[in-house]
């Protein structure tokens, strides 16, 4: 089976056709580098990504904290993480680059905290 | 009157950027000027990754992109007015200012003008039907969500595939709002590539080429939109009338710099970008005043505005210091394929950059920059499209004859 892939490693952009033989293999064209190659042999096993989300704060200055995954976790896990986000809530003053959740459902990636919000003052 | 030095107007990724340029040559009196209480304009609400890989060399979030350049700020000491609105800028460079402690008037020895850029809404693309609530900007919904916590409706639809636009597709969806659909006007998508694969086909939400809204529903929240496909004029095709209810509309129908300051000051203004005329230098038809990031030209990435505003600072500090070339005046004239180019005009006294945006997807091109029948730079291209802004080099054009960049 043939199919047309637009490369999203880099802005070049290329065209790739991946060839997926019936043993499984993946024969890749159109690759202008090897990291093509790589990239769509992950993301046609098990396609990595990161999101961004926010997370409440109490005593803040502000309602809210953004977040993101220190690195990429499989697509298949990111409702799950997102459950996860959704039920925390951190206490001013909360820092930039703050763990907010470790290791979050043993993906190895931590939600962390994008910004900073000062505690609200009395 | 305060007389300053160099005042760089915006603290987003251009004008701080710009800021800390300017200290590091050496430049003793920076001020900036912005609107809003914090640093970091747009950055603050877009907190997906994706920024910073040229100017950090990682892929941070915009809050982490704009907290970086705070530091580096904070480090030289730049002194920055928040809470300040610029009302007028003079010819001779007098900028008068709405700041937190009354009107303010500062006398600058030159100004970057490095205020960013506005978003096409509902009034600029003239969609008919009722005015009911629910129709948002995408960046208006992007600062509902990620700085105000407020969900802006629960069963979506989106039109233009703005980045932002698909970006926010992605956040909704996250969010637990139904995304049904996102409807492009033209038959390319206008976000880039990798934001379709990742905000899009990742939630199998899908994307209708050469389709648009034609008419909005509902009485005080939006109840649905007509959705029409459109012909090769852009024209909606009879009888292609699809109705889609939804409790919210999402725009992402481009950007555009608002000028009005700079065009007061007697500025000229390039009609396609809607951003000033500048020269190689970046300096606009009023000597002194400059202008980068997307209050020149919209950028496809926050990298490329700072490292603009880079070049800005550069030449801002040599007129500051009685340095800087102003030269002869030629012009810079999009071509075949071509829909608009910075700079549009140039001294003729050295090599030069252009930058450009071309006018429809192809493969294989060159890019050549001419002046009558020499080339003064040319490159070759495996794709060129509408969505990605490229440059060429140039070397120093000669005589009084224009020049022009062409796509062959």
């Amino acid at each position: 089976m043939k199919k047309i892939y637009t490369c999203i490693i880099c802005p070049r952009s290329c065209e790739l056709e991946a060839d997926i033989l019936p043993d499984g293999q993946v024969s890749v064209s159109g690759n202008g580098c090897p990291r093509g190659a790589e990239w769509i042999r992950n993301e046609l096993s098990d396609p990595k990504r990161t999101i961004a989300s926010s997370v409440l704060v109490e005593g803040g200055e502000k309602e809210i904290v953004s977040v993101r995954l220190s690195s990429p976790v499989p697509l298949r896990m990111i409702f799950p993480i997102m459950d996860e986000i959704r039920k925390v809530s951190v206490t001013a003053p909360v820092s930039i680059g703050d763990i907010i959740i470790r290791d979050v459902l043993s993906s190895g990636a931590d939600v962390i905290a994008t910004s900073s919000v000062l505690a609200k003052k009395e | 009157m305060e007389n300053r030095g160099i005042v760089v107007i915006g603290a987003g990724p251009t004008g701080l950027a710009a800021a800390v340029k300017l200290r590091r040559l050496g430049a003793e009196d920076v001020l900036v000027i912005e609107r809003e209480n914090e640093t970091g304009g747009i950055l603050r609400q877009c907190i997906h990754d994706g920024f910073g890989l040229e100017r950090f060399g990682k892929s941070i979030s915009g809050p982490e992109y704009a907290a970086l350049l705070k530091s580096e700020a904070e480090e030289l000491d730049i002194e920055c007015l928040t809470g300040t609105s610029v009302l007028e800028i003079s010819k001779d460079r007098t900028i008068t200012a709405a700041s937190p402690s009354g009107v303010v008037e500062i006398h600058a020895e030159a100004i970057i003008a490095a205020a960013g850029c506005r978003e096409r809404s509902r009034g600029s693309i003239m969609i008919p039907g009722e005015r009911p609530a629910g129709v948002y900007t995408a960046g208006t919904a992007q600062a509902y969500m990620n700085l105000y916590n407020r969900m802006p409706g629960r069963n979506a639809v989106i039109l233009g595939s703005g980045d932002i636009g698909l970006i926010m597709a992605r956040r909704l969806t996250l969010e637990g709002a139904k995304v049904s659909a996102v409807f492009e006007l033209q038959d390319h998508p206008n976000g880039l590539e990798r934001n379709i694969v990742q905000c899009l086909d990742d939630y199998s939400i899908p994307l209708y080429l050469s389709h648009t809204v034609t008419e909005i529903h509902g009485k005080d929240r939006i109840e649905g939109v007509t959705v029409s496909a459109v012909d090769g004029n852009l024209k909606p095709i009879e009888g292609t009338e699809k109705y889609y209810p939804c409790d919210t509309l999402i725009l992402s129908v481009g950007l555009i710099p608002d000028n009005t300051i700079l065009e007061n000051a007697g500025v000229e203004i390039d009609p396609v970008t809607n951003g000033a005329v500048v020269d190689e230098h970046l300096m606009t038809s009023v000597p002194g005043i400059f202008s980068a990031g997307n209050m020149l030209h919209v950028h496809d990435l926050a990298d490329f505005a700072s490292a603009e505003a880079e070049a800005a600072a550069e030449n801002a500090f040599l007129y500051a210091s009685g340095k800087l070339d102003t030269g002869r005046n030629l012009s810079v004239v999009p071509g075949e394929g071509v829909s608009h180019t910075v700079p549009g005009r140039i001294t003729g006294h050295g090599p030069f950059t252009v930058s450009l945006r071309v006018r429809k997807k192809e493969r294989g091109k060159t890019v050549e920059v001419r002046q009558g029948g020499k080339i003064l730079g040319y490159r070759f291209f495996p794709l060129v499209i509408p969505s990605q802004m490229i440059s060429v080099d140039a070397e120093a054009a000669a005589g009084c004859e224009n020049v022009e960049v062409i796509v062959r």
